[in-house]
């Protein structure tokens, strides 16, 4: 490596967390991991809630007759296009473009904005009509579970505000590119729990 | 101190192109992940709306089964976990919580289902 062109005290810290890099950055990335995989066992407790209390309609609406699937799919398609996008701004990140990445990451926020503005106009829809979480068991584990999920997606896009003044501050630099990797993973996470809630909530629900 | 952040970036490049790169996927990887799911997320969709495949319980069961592919194409294209990365330890950690999160909604129906059947005759006295 011709690290004999750089000033050693300056790089010093630079150097130590490329080396870490070349292994992992040092940890970081496998520590979110972690955390991912224990916010997955939050959504499988939610899941196993929604999947104990699916048909305990007391009285009230059935899935049939609330979840209208053509808005779900345009939120699935949202979600998903958002997904390659985040990924166009992760390869934009490896070839130090700083501009695509931002805008990239722009892209990504307005599709996140879009799904979460779909996503409460459909709740606000089913309260109108008299199909709020207070109304059976069955709504209840629906709101608890497609509510969650949503609040994760609004702290992605609020994170990806933030990724984008850090970006602006400080350009490309070690702890950003960090820090997009662990985003990157936070939001391709919850299009992998999208697939459970359109699969097992929606679909299956439909079909009931 | 002016050239700086751009030495650091050169730098970043050199570590990157030796030492990290299956880790973070190509342009043709996240392509082919879209599409796949793309087209796995289509099917159920179309299936369910359409209603192409008169049979309920053929449906419940293609349709699970392209989600379960799903969530792998998502987890291979996307999240780039593989036997590589961070020395396997994140597919350590996913099969791991994999096996937690079906017990925990594999149990709890199991459970809960039985309780629900074992309730039903008192339900049905006294209401």
């Amino acid at each position: 490596m011709s690290s004999a062109t750089y000033d050693p005290d300056t790089f010093h810290l630079a150097e130590k967390e490329d080396h870490d890099h070349a292994h992992g950055m040092g940890g970081t990335l496998l520590g979110f991991w972690i955390y991912l995989m224990s916010d997955a066992l939050i959504f499988a407790t939610l899941f196993a809630v929604y999947g104990v209390l699916s048909t305990s309609y007391a009285g009230g609406p059935t899935p049939g007759e609330i979840f209208e699937l053509p808005l779900v799919a345009v939120n699935t398609a949202i979600l998903l296009v958002s997904s390659i996008t985040y990924g166009f701004a992760m390869l934009a990140m490896e070839e130090d473009r700083l501009n695509a990445t931002r805008l990239w990451l722009v892209v990504t926020a307005l599709c996140g904005i879009g799904f979460v503005s779909v996503e409460m106009y459909e709740f606000s829809t089913l309260v109108a009509e008299g199909a709020g979480p207070t109304r059976s068991g069955f709504l209840s584990g629906f709101f608890a579970l497609v509510g969650t999920h949503g609040l994760h997606v609004t702290i992605g896009i609020v994170w990806i505000g933030v990724m984008l003044v850090q970006l602006g501050q400080r350009g490309l630099h070690v702890e950003n590119r960090k820090r997009l990797q662990c985003l990157s993973m936070f939001w391709h996470f919850l299009d992998v729990v999208w697939i459970g809630v359109f699969t097992f909530v929606y679909l299956l629900g439909v079909l009931r | 101190m002016s050239a700086a952040p751009k030495d650091q970036a050169v730098r970043d490049d050199a570590v990157h192109s030796h030492g990290d790169t299956h880790g973070h996927g190509s342009r043709r990887g996240y392509l082919t992940g879209f599409v796949l799911s793309a087209i796995l997320t289509a099917i159920p969709f179309w299936l369910v709306m359409s209603g192409a495949l008169a049979n309920r319980q053929a449906t419940v069961l293609v349709i699970v089964a392209l989600a379960i592919v799903q969530i792998l194409v998502h987890t291979v294209a996307f999240l780039h976990v593989n036997t590589k990365a961070e020395n396997g330890w994140t597919l350590m950690a996913m099969v791991f919580t994999a096996v937690l999160v079906a017990i925990t909604i594999c149990g709890s129906l199991w459970i809960m289902y039985h309780l629900n059947s074992n309730m039903m005759p008192m339900d049905a006295g006294t209401m």
